[in-house]
């Protein structure tokens, strides 16, 4: 076995639109179209798109609070999809999430350290005064001070509130978190606050993330690999500094010159992408980028190419840098 | 090619002076915008950046008299348009200041228009009412001003409810609905926040295209610097309710002064690509109800001096156009006695 801790094979999920006076399937969003990565122990991979790319889809599918459709999700060698309800349970112990709003994932009847002792008592990670000894640690461990177990999710403010959404994934131990867009809500001074912080937490705890962003500066920063998603597929995929010193998709291209740079001196008339992101519901044929693409060719309307690769670890399905065998 | 805006005080389309708007509170009074003043040149796009709670929307919404009240109200200072005074005017004058003169964009298009009419029926509408126009003239007008803002097939679209489109052409909507009477002023409250970073950057040359048409004002508010460093000339910086630093774009990114505006920058994660982390700013936005005294960024600040605890900073002049309120800019400040520096760090 290779040193990847998360291997994702072919993952596809299809949510049906139901339609008519029987509410039957009459067209399905193919939200995540065939989707494979792995994840190297102690690495962060991150997804990167715009809305409905299937990024998020994808994270809630690899912890099964979405079923897929199809495909392999294999944790640390263990069968996720296929994993019954016992071997889920333990290793959802072992992968949790943090969410963009951690304040709609909180309770907000519970205090912080009510909510973080019952997860230490339900998974019996801890009891009687261990509890409280543990919530303290998970506290200080966040950066939050210890009187904050006391208090309930409103009396945060937002970067302290994903202190806590970080914390409570935290209480468990486990090896591997998925961040879904865990710095979008929050403003640029309280966001880098956070980014070292998960950063701190992967070089003390060992941690793997999956990140989960639309923010391609964020990405750059805190991220090992690069996966860019578009229309529920990966359309290319390389180490971090590869993939933005030398991007190779026309689509992760236009991305890149499309993020505004804090530079007035770099303001240039830059690729501006016409048209919007197609519906998911009828992709276009071939390949799903090919009606914005400004280096479009005659093949693409009807081939849509696998991830090929273009040199050292770098993926890409495109036509323009597909191999020349076919 | 940007207009320079050297002489923004001049020929000013849009002056504020003194604003103060506050929020009467369970937690008592929010005072959100706090003594803003500024000027707005004809053809300038000035950006007013902060964070959240920093009162840049309060003093747009302030400038327009669009706060509720209760429990808002302006307290103090003064909005000049065209040598009028807008927050003395009666509500019916007012009325026709909006849309008009001024117009506004806001950040959620979706919330902002009229589900149940036609995107085509609500630009005709306010023509109508301000320009005076019968019903089918209306309807033309509101094509051809779809048409301005690159709507592809106009005069079909025009006839679509606002959920048949993709949020960034309800943005597009509501731009053409802001420059349906031509205003001297438009005001845009993160016109491209909730929008993909590829729409987000056709909107963006939209607004700099109509800008360069209609040779309007702008005055863009947004927390986003690099949104700033793209569309505007001039920046104001708001901390808590005030300005604390203004300079044209350039100088700005250049030389940041105020120790708010530098330590932002180097927060950026785009700006410090290279870095194994980032630079946080310690602690976070004190609330509306509860300034600090002195200088409001002191606790927040690495450089705080012992007279920034104390005293308000004079607003200095740093360079050309360049102005900061911070005690580092004022020689004084240096004669105080030397800062116990040692005691806030680490």
């Amino acid at each position: 076995m290779s040193g990847d801790l998360l291997v994702v094979r072919d993952l596809v999920k299809h949510f049906p639109v139901r339609g008519g006076v029987f509410g039957r399937a009459v067209a399905s969003v193919r939200a995540v179209d065939g989707v494979s990565f792995s994840i190297p122990r102690g690495a962060t991979l991150s997804l990167v798109g715009e809305s409905g790319s299937g990024k998020t889809t994808t994270g809630r599918l690899v912890l099964r609070l979405v079923e897929p459709t199809s495909g392999e999700v294999s944790f640390d060698g263990t069968d996720v999809l296929r994993a019954d309800r016992g071997t889920l349970r333990a290793l959802r112990k072992r992968m949790q999430i943090i969410f963009q709003d951690p304040y709609a994932s909180l309770n907000p009847r519970m205090t912080v350290g009510g909510m973080l002792g019952e997860i230490l008592r339900v998974h019996r990670l801890a009891r009687g005064a261990a509890v409280a000894a543990r919530v303290a640690e998970l506290l200080d461990l966040v950066g939050l001070p210890g009187a904050a177990a006391d208090r309930y999710p409103h009396e945060f403010s937002g970067g302290q509130r994903q202190r806590v959404g970080i914390a409570r994934a935290l209480a468990v131990e486990p090896e591997f978190i998925i961040a879904d867009e865990p710095v979008s809500a929050l403003d640029v001074s309280i966001q880098a606050q956070i980014l070292n912080l998960l950063k701190d937490l992967q070089e003390r705890l060992g941690l793997t993330y999956l990140f989960i962003s639309h923010d391609l500066a964020v990405v750059r920063h805190i991220s090992t690999h690069v996966a860019v998603m578009y229309l529920g597929r990966i359309v290319e995929t390389a180490p971090a500094a590869d993939l933005f010193a030398a991007p190779v998709h026309p689509y992760t291209k236009a991305l890149l010159a499309a993020a505004p740079v804090p530079d007035p001196a770099a303001r240039r008339d830059r690729l501006v992408l016409a048209g919007d992101v197609p519906s998911p519901i009828n992709p276009p044929s071939g390949c799903p980028f090919h009606p914005r693409c400004p280096d479009v060719r005659p093949e693409c309307p009807r081939t849509a190419q696998r991830l090929a690769d273009t040199g050292s670890g770098h993926f890409a399905a495109c036509a323009v840098h597909a191999p020349e065998r076919h | 090619m940007t207009q320079p805006s050297t002489n923004a005080s001049s020929d000013s389309a849009l002056s504020v002076r003194g604003l103060r708007t506050v929020f009467h509170t369970d937690a008592g009074t929010a005072v959100a915008v706090d003594g803003v003043s500024f000027d707005l040149a004809a053809g300038e796009t000035l950006a007013l950046v902060g964070e959240s709670g920093c009162g840049k929307s309060v003093t747009a919404l302030s400038i327009l008299r669009l706060i509720p009240s209760p429990p808002g109200e302006i307290t103090d200072g003064e909005v000049l348009f065209d040598g009028r005074a807008l927050l003395g005017l009666p509500e019916r004058e007012m009325r026709r200041v909006r849309g008009n003169d001024i117009s506004m964009i806001f950040q959620e298009p979706m919330t902002s228009m009229n589900p149940v009419f036609r995107v085509g029926a609500q630009i005709a509408s306010v023509i109508r009412l301000h320009r005076g126009l019968d019903r089918a003239a209306a309807w033309t007008e509101a094509v051809r001003a779809l048409e301005r803002v690159n709507i592809p097939e106009a005069a079909r679209r025009a006839q679509d409810y606002p959920h048949q489109l993709s949020g960034g052409m309800l943005q597009r909507v509501m731009i053409a609905l802001a420059l349906a009477c031509g205003p001297r002023v438009l005001i845009a409250d993160e016109p491209t926040t909730a929008l993909d970073v590829t729409i987000q950057a056709q909107i963006l040359s939209l607004l700099r295209e109509v800008r360069r048409d209609t040779g309007m004002a702008v005055l863009l508010i947004t927390h986003d610097l690099g949104v700033v460093a793209e569309t505007a000339d001039a920046v104001a910086v708001m901390y808590a309710g005030r300005i604390v630093e203004r300079a044209p774009v350039a100088e700005l990114f250049a030389n940041p002064a105020h120790p708010y505006t530098r330590e932002l920058f180097q927060s950026l994660p785009v700006l410090n690509a290279g870095a194994a982390r980032l630079h946080a700013i310690r602690g976070s936005v004190p609330p509306a109800t509860a300034y600090p005294a002195g200088c409001r960024f002191h606790p927040r600040c690495s450089r705080a001096l012992p007279v920034c605890a104390l005293r308000e900073p004079p607003v200095a002049e740093v360079g050309p156009g360049h102005t900061a309120a911070c005690w580092l800019h004022c020689p004084e400040a240096a004669a105080e006695p030397p800062a116990a520096e040692g005691g806030k760090g680490a």
